[in-house]
């Protein structure tokens, strides 16, 4: 089937099956590789990206089920100069990643859930982001840089 | 001009941008924020094809008949490869870094659930998998042997069938320390404990799985291999010892890699088969396993079914340690280890104490699960030995009725007894034992949570604190001891000067996110005062950079790092020769202040790094005999290992309707000597800190009596989250390294080795009211309830 989706703000549209998963149409159809894989049960979220301007695992969407809508992934969170969002900023700032394999979706879940709530607490941090899962920082990093960012952006 | 700032926006007021040591932002965060990292799956070259790897479904099963015809007629496949086919190459077969050999595809029979049946290649990723369905396979079932324990029993079914003569599942009885001398100490002892400790089979679960993506080259004869692979240089070697293709037409790349713990130090056998597909197809050809495949058939960790014993005298002297081991090698020995050490390192069991004596005896077995051991920043099994030594000092504590930390004051090592030789015969480099364990203690606040403690007792509340006080041994290692299959754990530094004072460092380790791209730059910058922006850090190109053993053990600094300084020193030798001819002085009255030489006397006559980098490679004469250009090269043999320490509190709270376990506070006190970043460092220690927290409370990869893996995903295999985890508390103390360039040991590994006994020993504290001497992990609730029952399990 043909699916035309809006990815990062420019329109994008191609022929796919109706089973190829969003997470593929993005790497391997449009070959934005940012957003990665890091399961196969929905559980990591090394694939987070916004949907409609809401967090979804893009392993669990299909490409279909996208159609006419509108995707940001991490490749599309940087202003046209590169400057990076206060997201990225203060993932940077407060060493909240090490590998990167979770950067991407993690940053994404992130821009989301200060959308949701964009004071959050610490604990409302840790429950925020436990659909992420990082092997490398403890996530001790990642709390604190999501909290400088919503410091940043109140 | 203009100068030019090449770094992207953000990243050009890096202010905290020392001249050496001290915390740094990382420079590779710049790609892996915006999603411009490139890992494996990443890479994408023309015509490239995908392949799938089909996998047994039995633990033991002799492989009757493979029909391959319905896949082969599928219209987007390009070949479809079973084990009979790579048997007439002579590939169905591979060697392991233990000296034993492994399938790369089942031929007679298959081992393990998940292990390598087929392949397909096809043209992309989806009808790869669709013609694994379209495979027939008929298997003859066999008796798998699950249980350690009775895969040495005479009536076990022999699993290694392939290996000429071999009657049953033994794979070798190592030993070290005195056996005499340790039973004569435990004869003398007042207080003997022994306690039977599981250290359950685990996996590193790298967020990123493994994958490969094969480029022959018919006209060149030549393979480019793009690869999860912590060990280029010796994957290269290996690949051309398999594959029988010349090393020099073998260019392996380790792009950027979304973690390892170990996980890709192996070779596996997707990686060959992507090779095969690739020259069979002449085109490239990707493999990429999934998170299942991952937890399946990759390097598992641990597996160690111990029974610990510790002698001491009333008064809590400490005076021996033996134990025995059943280590549970899964159908092949694929274990990662230096040759001479099957048993990795885990004769650091004696840990931080002076000991009389000391003996342990391993025994390592096949059974019908997947191949490994030695991963998940186990640093050669010395998990094992830590794990081990905590846990009966604390039972021995329990046992004396003292304080753990008292016991462990008592019989710790002192400052002035460094370099210190254990009763197994290591030498530990240096250590101030005691500040660090006062230190955490301070932290912690000790005493005080005691005291709380007590109160909470009395409210019937299950209030735990846990201590752990470890040594590491890393750094892998001196060539005379340590080798990996023939190759000297040796590493290469190349460090290339340009003319404007701008460098190049190449480096044979290979960073997993340890950001070496950082540190390495540091150390560089310190010995030579070039801004560590200046400085490139290339690595894991085996084209590109000098050959070397590659990260994991936590070997890149004490190896690696030593060598960076001592390439950089290099540099400095020459680079003041031509200052010398610059100043029209003597060399020997030259002063080096970071950055520039001057003459002793008159700072103003100085030329800086960067003016000496011009004249090296510029117009005019150089010092009688010097050669041109600004580069040097070395290959760093270490003297020693380095023996990081630290001492970690922990403290839990378990909730005595459910028994779920919290983790409320954990203190974390590293020493690793001479601290290069101490940011990265603190992420090394948060990280290694969740992967306790994992490992204590909630991992394990387990088997049902079929041999059918009950952990093979992330639905069962449960990883920390944010949640379970709370906000670290880190410290340090620096006790330097004496034979280390820079003083400078390694850090990767030790949280996630110096935390589980920290974790299990303050779960044990909690459980004191219980009656309860020790649980093994993972200490879920439901096993914590059922030791709060009277009826603690081992796990297997």
């Amino acid at each position: 089937m043909k699916v035309t989706i809006t990815v990062n703000g420019k329109e994008t549209s191609a022929e796919v099956e109706d089973r190829t998963l969003l997470v593929h149409y993005l790497r391997d159809v449009l070959n934005l590789t940012a957003t990665n894989v890091g399961c196969d049960t929905t559980t990591c979220g090394a694939c987070t990206v916004l949907l409609d301007g809401e967090s979804v695992k893009s392993c669990t969407v299909l490409a279909a089920q996208a159609d006419g809508r509108e995707v940001t992934t991490v490749e599309g969170l940087a202003g046209e100069d590169g400057t990076m969002h206060p997201v990225q900023k203060a993932f940077h700032e407060q060493h909240g990643l090490q590998c990167g394999f979770c950067t991407p979706g993690m940053v994404m879940a992130t821009v989301s859930l200060l959308k949701e709530n964009p004071r959050p607490t610490e604990e409302q941090v840790r429950a925020g982001l436990e659909g992420n899962l990082c092997r490398c920082t403890g996530y001790h990093n990642i709390v604190k840089a999501v909290l400088a960012a919503a410091e940043e952006t109140a | 001009m203009t100068a030019v700032d090449f770094r992207p926006p953000g990243f050009e007021n890096n202010d905290q941008k020392p001249i050496g040591y001290g915390r740094m932002l990382r420079k590779e965060d710049a790609r892996f924020i915006r999603g411009k990292g490139r890992y494996v799956d990443d890479v994408r070259l023309p015509g490239m094809l995908h392949l799938a790897i089909l996998r047994s479904p039995l633990a033991h099963a002799r492989i009757v008949r493979i029909d391959t015809s319905a896949a082969e007629a599928h219209p987007k496949v390009k070949a479809v490869v079973t084990g009979a086919m790579l048997a007439e190459r002579g590939l169905a077969w591979m060697p392991t870094l233990a000296g034993d050999v492994q399938a790369v595809l089942a031929t007679d029979k298959v081992r393990f659930q998940g292990q390598e049946v087929a392949f397909v290649v096809a043209e992309d990723r989806y009808a790869a998998r669709d013609a694994l369905e379209l495979i027939d396979v008929e298997y003859e079932p066999l008796d798998p042997v699950i249980d350690v324990r009775r895969a040495l029993a005479p009536d076990a079914p022999v699993i290694r069938t392939d290996l000429e003569g071999k009657t049953d599942n033994h794979i070798f009885d190592w030993e070290t320390g005195d056996a005499e001398e340790t039973e004569r100490a435990f004869a003398s002892a007042d207080v003997v404990v022994s306690q039977d400790i599981v250290y359950p089979r685990v996996h590193p679960a790298p967020l990123e799985t493994c994958g490969a993506v094969a480029d022959y080259d018919r006209v060149s004869g030549k393979l480019t291999l793009w690869s999860t692979t912590q060990a280029p240089h010796a994957h290269r070697t290996l690949y051309a010892l398999v594959a029988g293709l010349p090393e020099h037409k073998i260019r392996v790349i380790a792009p950027d890699i979304g973690g390892g713990f170990g996980g890709k130090v192996p070779i596996y056998p997707g990686y060959v088969c992507a090779i095969v597909g690739s020259m069979l197809t002449g085109r490239p050809v990707k493999w990429v396993e999934d998170r299942s495949e991952n937890l399946i058939s990759t390097g598992f960790a641990r597996d160690y079914i111990m029974r610990g014993e510790i002698a001491a005298t009333r008064d809590g002297k400490i005076l021996a340690i033996r134990t025995h081991v059943l280590a549970d090698h899964g159908a092949f020995n694929a274990q990662a280890a230096p040759s001479k050490y099957p048993a990795g390192f885990f004769g650091v069991f004696t840990g931080s104490y002076d000991l009389q004596a000391a003996y342990a005896k391993v025994t390592a077995v096949y059974t019908n699960k997947a191949p490994g051991g030695v991963a998940y920043a186990c640093s050669f099994r010395i998990t094992e030995a830590v794990y081990l030594v905590e846990r009966i000092v604390d039972r021995l504590a329990d046992e004396l009725g003292m304080d753990p930390v008292e016991l462990r004051l008592k019989n710790l090592l002192k400052p002035e007894q460094f370099p210190y030789k254990t009763k197994t015969g290591w030498v530990y480099d240096s250590g101030n034992y005691e500040p660090t364990l006062r230190k955490a203690m301070e932290i912690a606040g000790y005493h005080e949570l005691r005291k709380e403690q007590a109160e909470r007792r009395a409210r019937g509340e299950l209030m735990g604190i846990g201590v752990s006080f470890f040594t590491e041994a890393v750094g892998a290692g001196p060539r005379k001891h340590m080798d990996i299959l023939g190759l000297g754990m040796n590493d290469g530094c190349e460090l290339r000067v340009h003319p404007t004072g701008k460098a190049v460092l190449r480096l044979s380790v290979q960073t997993q996110g340890q950001g070496h791209e950082t540190t390495f730059a540091q150390i560089v910058a310190e010995e030579l005062g070039i801004p560590p922006d200046d400085i490139e850090v290339v690595h894991g190109d085996t084209d590109q950079t000098p050959f070397g053993l590659g990260t994991y053990g936590s070997r890149s600094t004490p190896v690696s790092g030593a060598a960076a300084a001592l390439v950089a020193r290099r540099i400095r030798d020459k680079a003041k020769i031509i200052a010398s001819g610059m100043l029209e002085v003597s060399v020997a009255d030259l002063e080096w202040r970071k950055g520039a030489f001057h003459v002793k006397g008159d700072p103003t006559r100085a030329v800086t790094i960067q003016d000496i980098a011009m004249r090296a490679h510029g117009a005019g004469d150089l010092p009688e005999g010097l050669e041109g250009g600004l580069d040097a090269q070395i290959c760093y043999n270490p003297e020693n290992l380095t023996y990081p320490h630290g001492a970690y509190i922990c403290v839990v709270d378990i909730d005595p309707g459910t028994a779920k376990v919290k983790v409320r506070r954990f203190v974390a006190v590293d020493d690793c000597g001479t601290r290069i970043n101490p940011m990265i460092i603190e992420g090394q220690v948060h990280g290694g800190l969740a992967d306790g927290v994992g490992m204590a409370l909630m991992e394990m990869i387990a088997f049902d009596e079929d041999g059918n893996c009950l952990g093979a995903s992330f639905m069962d295999y449960l990883l920390p989250t944010a949640l379970e985890v709370p906000d670290w508390e880190t410290g340090y103390t620096v006790t330097p390294s004496p034979h280390h360039p820079i003083g400078a040991k390694g850090i990767g590994e030790s949280a996630t080795v110096g935390s589980p006994p920290a974790i299990v020993n303050a779960v044990v504290d909690a459980l004191k009211p219980f009656g309860i001497r020790h649980v093994d992990m993972p200490l879920t609730p439901s096993r914590v309830w059922e030791a709060m029952q009277g009826r603690p399990q081992p796990p297997i």
